[in-house]
């Protein structure tokens, strides 16, 4: 997985598996002090303290299908290969949290990538989960929340093709701005 | 900024279109989501279903990501749900996605390249 984005993704489902309703991901890049951060957190069955202690290591899985779970120990390897750090806590009956943080400008350090196309599939998610994504730069900030969108569909649902377009859009355009230099 | 006001549009077209539509005649399109799906591409696969969805304007044909189908060595799996009839397809790129697309919802006719049974033994 060679995008951040692909990570978030991956992360995402073990919430989606753990059966929450809300995942909250938060991304907060700060280039003047050298720090790139990803938090998600969950609402899902969480963890208890055995489980937790065994979540990172590659042969842990609940999974019945084989016998390595590769995702959190992936995302923690992409984590600390690029000068940063990687927590995840977790109560059970409350829900996960995970915290990777990153030397903005560690050579290591992969792209953000196409964090629209990791949102759309999320926001596509079969059990109709909560999604809400925050994305801070420097002093800027974009939200988007899809219990706003659901609110004002009014009961069309977020699967409609023409809603698709309208919140891929407004990512890849809220994102964009964000980035954008202070016009004078 | 695409706006909230755009979004109500959308909104009030798609209500009256809405009773339209057929309930019982919906081709559901499953991709496989879990890491190692992720790990062979299925996020371009599943991006480039959504696309064409929109651009073709498929009424009636939605798409879904969902978790392990127990294929990981053959990943990403698309799978095609047409009332009882159930279509298995893997090794899909964005290429055989569009071909799925195009010549099996539109077309009625199954991408027999990339059907499971010529990959699992
Ligand atoms: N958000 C979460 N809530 C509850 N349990 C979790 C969560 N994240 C991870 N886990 C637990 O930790 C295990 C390991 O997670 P990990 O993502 O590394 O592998 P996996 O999901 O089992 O398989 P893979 O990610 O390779 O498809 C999971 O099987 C699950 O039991
Ligand atoms: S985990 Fe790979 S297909 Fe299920
Ligand atoms: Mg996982």
């Amino acid at each position: 997985m060679n995008e951040l984005s692909l990570h978030i993704l991956d992360i995402c489902q073990n919430s989606i598996q753990a059966n929450a309703t809300l995942i909250e991901i938060l991304i907060d890049e700060q280039p003047a002090s050298n720090r790139f951060s990803i938090t998600i957190r969950d609402n899902g069955h969480g963890m208890d303290e055995k489980t937790l202690s065994e979540v990172a290591d590659p042969f842990y899985t609940t999974r019945t299908t084989r016998k390595v779970g590769m995702g959190v120990s992936l995302f923690k390897m992409a984590a600390e290969q690029a000068g940063g750090s990687f927590t995840i806590t977790s109560k059970p009956n409350q829900g996960t949290q995970v915290v990777a943080t990153f030397a903005h400008d560690h050579l290591d350090r992969a792209p953000l990538g196409a964090i629209e196309d990791t949102l759309l599939i999320l926001i596509l998610n079969e059990a109709g989960i909560d999604i809400r994504y925050e994305h801070v730069v420097n002093d800027r900030t974009y939200v988007f929340d899809t219990r706003d969108v659901k609110q004002i569909l009014n009961g069309i649902p977020l699967t409609d093709s023409d809603v698709i377009m309208w919140v891929k859009n407004n990512i890849t355009e809220g994102i964009t701005s964000i980035h954008k230099e202070e016009s004078l | 900024m695409k706006s909230l006001e755009d979004l109500k549009r959308i909104r009030d077209a798609a209500q009256r279109k809405v009773t339209m539509r057929g309930k019982n005649d919906f081709t559901r399109i499953l991709v496989g989501m879990a890491t190692c799906g992720i790990s062979a591409g299925a996020r371009p696969v599943m991006n480039k279903i959504v696309e064409e969805i929109a651009e073709k304007d498929l009424q009636n044909v939605t798409v879904t990501p969902v978790g392990c189908i127990g294929e990981c060595a053959i990943e990403p799996i698309v799978e095609v749900l047409e009332g009882e009839k159930r279509t298995t397809y893997c090794r899909v790129d964005v290429d055989v996605a569009e071909r799925i697309i195009n010549e099996h919802i539109i077309g009625g006719k199954v991408v027999e390249d990339n059907l499971i049974g010529k990959y699992r033994l």
